[in-house]
C-alpha cells in the first residue's frame, strides 16, 4: 500500500530525513514510532504530498506520490497533529465541505455524512458550530472526515497528542472499529509507545533514520530477555558495580539503573546478594517497546525532545489558544 | 471508475469523485471555496455591523469637519456655484472604496490565519486543483468585500448624495471589479506568508499608502510633483475614481466639473474606461501571481 524507497529531505542547512526505507501493506496498522523532530511529521508529510522530496521513491496505493500528486489525494485520508477544522462552521457544514471537495455527489453525501457521524458518535451535534466542540470531540470529526471518502489509506499525525487518557481509549476503540467496517490501511505517528502497541507493524525512527521495523514481538525480542529497573540514590556507582562484578550492560536514566539479563527471576537473588551499593527499589519486566527504544538509540523517548511544547501545546489545545503550525 | 492497483477484495477501494484535472472539477472546487467564505461572512453578524462603524466615523466626524473647516475658509467642498460639491459628498466615493480595500486585504489574509489554524490543509491535501484554490479564495474575498461596499450605500443620505437606479446598478459590478483586484492583490501576497506577523507590515506600508494615495481623501489633482506621481502609481487611485464618478451621476453636477475632480495625465483627463482597464489588468496580474504561488510545493 506504501511503498518508500531511500527517501530524503534536506531543508537548506539540515537533513531532516536521511533516506529511509518503508513497506506498508494493505489493510495493515502501521505505527510510525519516534520522538519529536525525528522526522516523522515530515515524512507523513511527504506521503500525503504536502512536501517534495529531496530524494528517493514514494509510492502510495501504487501511485508515485511526484508524478501524480492528485491521484494520490484522492486515495488517502488524513487527520493532522493540530486541528483543522473550520471552527466557525458546524460538524455538518465541514464534512459537507470535504465531501464536495472529493466530489462526493449529494446523494452520496448526504448518505456519507450521517454515516460518518454515527460512527464516532457526534449525530446530536451535527449541526453545532465546531467551536463549540472539545478537544476529543474535534478529533473524531476529524477521523470521521478523513474516512468520508472511502480512502485507501488513513494518515494519522500523532492522532491522541494533547488528549487526556480516557480520550486516548476512545479515540482507539474508534480505530479500531473503523478499521474492522472500512477495512482501511492505517499509517499513524505517535510518540506514546503504549499506544504503539496497537499497531501490527512499527518502524522506529530516530534522527531521521530508521533504527528498526517489524511487528512489536519482533522488535521486544530485540531487547533479548527480561529487564531489571533498580533505583538507587548512586546510580552511577551501582551501573560501574554491575559493570564491574556481572560483566553487563548497564544504562543511566537519572536515578534508574537498567540491566537486561536472559532470565530475570532467578537472576535478582544473586544481584541482590552480591551488590554492595544500597538499592532503593527493583522492578522486573518483560522488555516494553520503550526499552527496545532505548536500546536502538540509547536514550529514552520522551526526554527532552518531548517536553516544553508538547505540554504547551497540550495546554494550548486545552484552551483554544494559539496552536503551532 | 477502476480501482486501486493491488487493492483486495477486502478494501473496498473507490477513489472519490471526477479527476482533478478536469473543469467540472475545478468549478466545484471554486465554488465550495468561495461559498465558505460567504457562509463565515454572513454568520459573523457582529463583523458585519462593525464594519459600518469606521466609514461611518470619516463621513459623520472627519467629513462634516473637514467640511465646516473648508467653509470657514469661504469654500464647504470644491468647485462655486452649480458645479459645486461638499467635502463630505466628494469623501463618500472615496470612503466606499476604503471599505472595500480592508474588507479585500482582511479576507485575503484569512488564507495565513487558515494556515495557523490548519484549515489550509485540509484544503491542500484535497484532489483539487490549487489554482481553482487561489480563484476561489479570491472570489469569495472580492464578495465580501463587494457586499460590504454596497451595504454603504445605505449612508448616502449621510453624506449628501442622491442616488439613482442608474448609478446604484452600475456600482454594483464597479464596486465588484474594484473589490476583485484588490483582494487578488490580497491573496497574491497571503499566498507565500508563514505567520499573522507579515500583516502588520502589508498593513503600514501597502495598505495605508495606497488608502492615502487613493484620492479618497483629497482631489488627485494640483499636486507637487512627486506625490502626483505617487498617485497615478496607485493603482487603487483608477478604481476609486471609477466609483466617485459613478456615485455622483445622480447629483446633476456638470460632467466638466466631476472631470476637473477626477484623474488627469499630462493635462488630459483619463476616460473612466481606460481606467476599468487599468484596475482590471492589475487584478488579472496579481490573480497571475497568486495562482503561480499557490502551485509551488516546497
Amino acid at each position: 500500500m506504501i511503498e518508500v524507497i531511500g527517501l530524503v529531505k534536506r531543508y537548506k542547512d539540515f537533513e531532516a530525513v536521511k533516506g529511509i526505507d518503508l513497506t506498508v501493506k494493505d489493510g495493515e496498522v502501521f505505527g510510525f514510532l519516534g520522538p519529536n523532530g525525528a522526522g516523522k511529521s515530515t515524512t507523513i508529510s511527504i506521503l500525503c504530498t504536502l512536501l517534495k522530496a529531496t530524494a528517493g521513491e514514494v509510492s502510495v496505493a501504487g501511485i508515485d506520490v511526484r508524478r501524480q500528486p492528485d491521484e494520490v489525494r484522492r486515495r488517502i485520508g488524513l487527520v493532522f497533529q493540530d486541528p483543522s477544522l473550520d471552527d466557525q462552521l458546524t460538524a455538518r457544514e465541514n464534512l459537507e465541505f470535504h465531501g464536495f471537495v472529493y466530489g462526493l455527489p449529494a446523494a452520496v453525501r448526504k448518505e456519507r455524512i450521517a454515516e460518518v457521524l454515527a460512527m464516532v458518535n457526534l449525530e446530536e451535534r451535527a449541526d453545532t458550530q465546531v467551536r463549540t466542540f472539545s478537544g476529543g470531540m474535534k478529533r473524531r470529526l476529524e477521523i470521521a472526515r478523513g474516512v468520508m471518502h472511502h480512502p485507501s489509506v488513513l494518515f494519522l499525525d500523532e492522532p491522541t497528542l494533547g488528549l487526556d487518557p480516557q480520550t486516548r481509549n476512545h479515540i482507539w476503540d474508534y480505530l479500531h472499529e473503523l478499521r474492522r467496517r472500512e477495512g482501511i490501511t492505517l499509517f499513524m505517528t505517535t510518540h506514546y509507545m503504549d499506544e504503539a502497541e496497537f499497531c501490527e507493524r512499527i518502524a522506529i525512527i530516530d534522527q531521521g533514520t530508521i533504527v528498526a521495523q517489524g511487528t512489536p514481538d519482533e522488535l521486544k525480542a530485540m531487547v533479548g530477555g527480561d529487564v531489571i529497573s533498580i533505583t538507587a540514590a548512586a546510580p552511577q556507582a551501582l551501573a560501574e558495580e554491575i559493570d564491574r562484578a556481572f560483566k553487563l550492560a548497564t544504562m543511566v536514566e537519572r536515578d534508574r539503573v537498567r540491566v537486561e539479563v536472559p532470565e530475570a527471576s532467578t537472576f535478582v537473588p544473586i544481584l541482590v546478594k552480591e551488590l554492595k551499593t544500597p538499592l532503593r527499589s527493583l522492578t522486573l519486566s518483560r522488555p516494553s517497546l520503550d526499552d527496545v527504544f532505548i536500546k536502538l538509540t540509547g536514550h529514552a523517548i520522551r526526554d527532552e525532545a518531548a517536553g516544553g511544547m508538547d505540554q504547551f501545546r497540550a495546554m494550548a489545545q486545552r484552551w483554544g489558544g494559539p496552536r503551532r503550525r | 471508475m477502476e480501482s486501486v492497483g493491488q487493492a483486495t477484495p477486502r478494501v473496498e477501494s473507490r477513489p472519490a469523485g471526477g479527476r482533478a484535472g478536469t473543469v467540472g472539477a475545478s468549478l466545484r472546487a471554486v465554488y465550495i471555496i468561495w461559498y465558505r467564505d460567504v457562509l463565515r461572512y454572513f454568520r459573523d453578524r457582529f463583523r458585519l455591523v462593525a464594519s459600518l462603524a469606521q466609514p461611518l466615523l470619516y463621513l459623520v466626524i472627519f467629513g462634516t469637519g473637514l467640511s465646516s473647516a473648508l467653509r470657514g475658509t469661504g469654500a464647504g467642498g470644491f468647485g462655486q456655484g452649480a458645479g459645486s460639491i461638499q467635502y463630505v459628498q466628494y469623501l463618500y466615493g472615496g470612503v466606499i472604496g476604503m471599505s472595500v480595500l480592508f474588507v479585500a486585504i482582511f479576507s485575503a489574509m484569512s488564507i495565513v490565519w487558515d494556515r495557523e489554524f490548519g484549515f489550509l490543509k485540509e484544503i491542500l491535501v484535497a484532489p483539487i486543483n490549487r489554482s481553482a484554490v487561489a480563484i476561489g479564495k479570491t472570489l469569495g474575498g472580492a464578495t465580501q468585500a463587494m457586499i460590504q461596499g454596497l451595504i454603504l450605500l445605505v449612508l448616502a443620505p449621510v453624506a449628501g448624495v442622491r442616488l439613482t437606479v442608474e448609478s446604484v446598478l452600475l456600482l454594483v459590478p464597479a464596486v465588484f471589479l474594484v473589490a476583485f483586484a484588490l483582494t487578488s492583490m490580497g491573496v497574491a501576497l497571503a499566498a507565500r506568508m508563514k505567520s499573522m506577523q507579515g500583516f502588520q507590515g502589508v498593513m503600514n506600508f501597502l495598505m495605508m499608502p495606497m488608502f492615502f494615495l487613493s484620492g479618497a481623501l483629497f482631489p488627485l489633482n494640483n499636486l507637487p510633483g512627486w506625490l502626483f506621481v505617487l498617485t497615478r502609481l496607485d493603482p487603487m487611485a483608477y478604481g476609486v475614481d471609477v466609483l466617485r464618478r459613478v456615485v455622483l451621476m445622480g447629483s446633476g453636477l456638470p460632467p466638466a466639473f466631476v472631470d476637473r475632480l477626477g484623474m488627469t495625465v499630462n493635462g488630459t483627463v483619463i476616460s473612466p474606461w481606460i481606467e476599468v482597464g487599468v484596475v482590471a489588468a492589475f487584478g488579472l496580474a496579481m490573480l497571475g501571481i497568486a495562482i503561480a504561488s499557490f502551485r509551488v510545493r516546497d
